[in-house]
């Protein structure tokens, strides 16, 4: 029954990759919408705007589709780690089970105030009141953020525990909540996540005015969301450099695969892009002298740990070099993008509403989820061959059981199932229901209810 | 009381609790499926909608809290079932995940969508069933260990009538369940061809349920007598539910009083579902996983419980918002209230 992968180990890699990178990016638009809609509410009721009124009504629309699909991928992967790796989650669960237990009760409480914002809108005569129940909905998305990287955080900072002779003592779970790798991890998700809904919601906004929708609606979107992508883009690559300078003290061997940075050594240059060849030297990239010490340690004559200090077994793929590469680059690109928009429009250049920058806009949606895919994977990958740094290898955790093969394909069409699924759902949606004619009912209904 | 104990109990509590919330859920989603088969939809689906929308994200976290909470209490029930799991496992997320973003998909997005309506009704119903076999399993008797790994005998699993038995349970719960809160909740919309079909629906199937009840305890006689011996000694507790069951059926036949029959029908299954709770301790996987062998360290058990009473200091208040608001407002529940 070794249906595709000879190995269970290497299937149970891939089936949490695939489940994990689906997750994702319903994740991240869970984490980061409801700050959005927050915006538009904030916003409508401040300078008495219905259009920002409506535009958080029909984004919590979207939302609820995405946090269904959020809430059950979730459930997969919450259930699936034990099912995956049952010897890490039974090490784990001693020690690391309490910010998991946490999320749970950050979901609750997030999805109980999401069903009453969705469900009262018009239940209540003061909108501030109705605006109230979005603060419980956005601090619940953001808690459940901020616990499940956590969790992530202690595979690749471990503390609070003793192993002696395999046996766990001296079990301090706070301790092992405030790891070394968490603040920066939390906080680098949580500015992404801002960001890349932002970029989301500016790329649908752009699309509709592409496609000839003039509308004023769209504008004070775009607008709206390209401002915050500014912000959060800074805030991103600014975390991202913390980010850097805490692999390279506390998971070197993690930052030096980023890098191919094979030799320790000081005034060390960064490398982008390129390719190895078999005796790993590195062809066809872009040397950018120093930077790497500055990305490490702040500094362009620190010494970077290389390579050549970790055995040969500890080395993770050298593939994450790519996939930081593509994260950093996306990063760049869209905080010049979004800093270029803001400066035209101050400026009055005109080819900010032009239909190519806006072409560009749109791209830059996608590209923002693929940056946050390819970040988690330069992390997870990056982390190998350990599932708990130092402490216990994917090996050792993985399940033995011969049928993951089989349950990868199964999820696999499952996943497709669910992706194709929502875009059908969600153009469906708004296509019968495009913005000029909402404005119309909603126009009625007010006059209706002043008669 | 020990930590042990305290763990466990709060854990089977959020199990009871989602197989309640989750029965109304799963058997509604069929009812409506059904409804749209044989024509009888407009009678069923707007009470179907109201109550489901808002509450049906809150019943899923009542799963995963089971889960994430018995990893975190039982870290060793990870090794043991994560193992062992892998399929039936597999099999119920993949069932869950169609039913909760299908319907979601048909709910906000495409409202009235037959196919869409269809796929999640039945996958509803299937879900029960495949979890349900993990009770079937923590009986003993299907998992062996070998070289230090449990290995589970599906084909044993497979043929065993206990399983079956407790298939067949847990679909009729569902649906009697279900049918009875829907009698109370369209009663209470005043929409009476709703009401006379649910009624309808919730005395059909009040019969089996107790028959495939009766059917697993017999089975347990030979399957695993020492937790049957368990169950004898707690026979006061499966007769006060048999009692209870009686008085909810009475007063559905009767048709007055649907509120106390919900009330009723909860009293039956709490006192059911913890006498085989209790009858199963100490064991989590007979023979192989106690819940002291299983327990986590005290600093963790400790840090859950209060992280847990936290917890319930925030949640309590929220839920009683949500029932007041969708479950317990009579203009919501009768239509009456904007959207
Ligand atoms: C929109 C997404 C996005 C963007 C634009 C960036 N990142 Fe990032 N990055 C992530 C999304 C992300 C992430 C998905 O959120 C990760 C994966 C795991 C984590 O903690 O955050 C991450 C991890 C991550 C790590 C690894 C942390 C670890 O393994 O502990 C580093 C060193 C950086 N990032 C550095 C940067 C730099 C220097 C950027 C410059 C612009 C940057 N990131 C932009
Ligand atoms: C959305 C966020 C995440 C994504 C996209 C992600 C991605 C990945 C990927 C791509 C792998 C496979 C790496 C490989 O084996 O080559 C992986 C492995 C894994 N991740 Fe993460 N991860 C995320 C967050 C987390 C968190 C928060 C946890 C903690 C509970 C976690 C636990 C694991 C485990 C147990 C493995 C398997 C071991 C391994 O292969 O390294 N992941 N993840
Ligand atoms: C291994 C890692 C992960 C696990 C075990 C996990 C677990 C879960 C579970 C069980 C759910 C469903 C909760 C429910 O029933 O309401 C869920 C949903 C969600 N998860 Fe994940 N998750 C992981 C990774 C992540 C990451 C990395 C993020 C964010 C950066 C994230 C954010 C969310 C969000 C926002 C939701 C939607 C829930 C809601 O909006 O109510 N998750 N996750």
């Amino acid at each position: 029954m070794n249906l595709l992968f000879e190995d269970p180990v290497f299937a149970s890699r891939m089936l949490t990759l695939l489940t994990l990178s689906v997750h994702a990016i319903y994740a991240t638009i869970g984490v980061g919408f409801p700050l959005f809609i927050m915006i538009a509410h904030w916003l409508g009721i401040k300078k008495n705007d219905d259009h920002y009124i409506l535009m958080a009504r029909r984004w919590t629309r979207g939302y609820l589709v995405t946090v269904a699909v959020g809430v059950v991928t979730g459930t997969i992967i919450g259930l699936q780690l034990s099912l995956l790796w049952p010897n890490f989650m039974e090490l784990a669960g001693n020690i690391i089970a309490l910010p998991l237990f946490m999320e749970v009760f950050a979901f609750f409480f997030e999805a109980i105030f999401l069903g009453i914002y969705y469900y009262t809108w018009d239940r209540f005569d003061d909108q501030r009141k109705h605006f109230l129940l979005l603060i419980p909905v956005a601090l619940g998305a953001g808690a459940s953020a901020l616990f499940i990287t956590i969790v992530n955080s202690f595979m690749n900072t471990p503390q609070g525990f003793n192993l002696i002779n395999g046996q766990l003592t001296d079990a301090n779970p706070f301790l092992a909540m405030f790891t070394l790798a968490m603040p920066t991890k939390v906080s680098h998700v949580l500015a992404t996540a801002y960001m890349t809904v932002a970029f989301m919601l500016a790329a649908i906004g752009a699309y509709r005015l592409i496609k000839g929708s003039n509308h004023v609606y769209h504008k004070k979107a775009l607008h709206m969301t390209m401002k915050a992508g500014l912000i959060f883009s800074v805030a991103a690559a600014l975390i991202g450099d913390f980010s850097g300078k805490y692999l390279a003290v506390y998971q070197p061997e993690k930052l030096a695969a980023a890098e191919w940075h094979f030799k320790t050594e000081e005034g060390a240059p960064l490398v982008l892009y390129g390719v190895l060849d078999e005796n790993e030297n590195v062809k066809y990239a872009i040397e950018i002298p120093f930077a790497l010490s500055i990305l490490a340690h702040g500094n362009p004559t620190s010494e970077v740990i290389g390579l050549d200090q970790f055995p040969e077994e500890e080395i993770p793929p050298l593939m994450v070099h790519y996939f930081f590469d593509i994260m950093v680059t996306i990063g760049v690109f869209m905080l010049v993008l979004s800093l270029t928009y803001w400066i035209g429009t101050k400026r009055g250049w005109s080819f900010v509403s032009a239909n190519w920058f806006r072409w560009i806009i749109v791209l830059g949606g996608p590209l923002s989820f693929l940056a946050i895919e390819a970040g988690w994977w330069m992390t997870e990958v990056g982390r190998q061959p350990w599932i708990l740094r130092g402490i216990m290898t994917v090996d050792q955790a993985a399940t033995t059981s011969d049928y993951v093969g089989v349950m990868f394909i199964l999820f696999a069409l499952l996943y497709l199932i669910l992706v194709i699924g929502t875009a059908v759902v969600l153009r469906r949606m708004f296509h019968k229901n495009p913005i000029e004619s909402e404005i119309e009912r909603y126009k009625e209904k007010q006059a209706g209810e002043v008669k | 009381m020990s930590l042990e104990i305290i763990g466990i109990s709060v854990l089977w509590t959020f199990l009871f609790g989602y197989v309640l919330l989750g029965a109304i859920d799963f058997g509604a989603g069929f009812f409506n499926a059904y409804g749209i088969i044989t024509g009888k939809q407009h009678i069923l689906s707007k009470i179907i909608q109201r109550y489901l929308s808002p509450v049906w994200e809150v019943t899923n976290v009542f799963f995963v809290f089971f889960f994430v909470g018995i990893v975190g209490f039982f870290p060793k029930s990870a090794f043991y079932f994560g193992t062992i799991l892998l399929v039936p496992g597999s099999f119920a997320l993949i069932l869950m995940t169609i039913r909760g973003s299908y319907y979601a998909f048909e709910t906000y997005g495409a409202r009235g969508h037959k196919g869409y309506a269809f796929m999640y009704g039945i996958a509803g119903l299937l879900v029960p069933a495949a979890l349900s076999v993990v009770l079937a399993i923590s009986e003993g008797g299907f998992v062996s260990i070998i070289d230090g790994k449990p290995v589970m005998d599906y084909w044993a699993l497979f043929t065993s009538p206990l399983s079956w038995s407790i298939v067949v349970l847990a679909l009729a719960a569902v649906l009697y369940i279900s049918a009875v809160f829907l009698t109370w909740y369209a009663d209470k919309a005043g929409d009476t061809a709703a009401t006379d079909l649910m009624r309808k629906y919730a005395l059909a199937w009040s019969l089996p349920l107790i028959i495939a009840a009766g059917g697993i305890i017999y089975e347990l006689s030979f399957h695993n007598p020492e937790h049957f011996e368990r169950i004898l000694d707690l026979w006061w507790m499966f007769a006060i539910s048999a009692v209870l069951w009686i008085a909810t059926v009475w007063l559905l036949w009767n048709q007055n009083k649907y509120g106390t029959a919900v009330w009723l029908l909860i009293g039956q299954f709490a006192f059911a579902f913890y006498a085989y709770g209790i009858s199963h301790y100490p064991y989590l996987l007979y023979p192989h996983l106690t819940i002291y062998e299983g327990f986590t360290n005290e600093a963790m058990a400790i840090s859950l419980i209060v992280v847990f009473i936290l917890g319930l200091l925030l949640l309590v208040p929220s839920i009683y918002l949500l029932l007041k608001l969708f479950l317990f407002d009579r203009d919501y529940v009768a239509g009456n209230k904007k959207e």
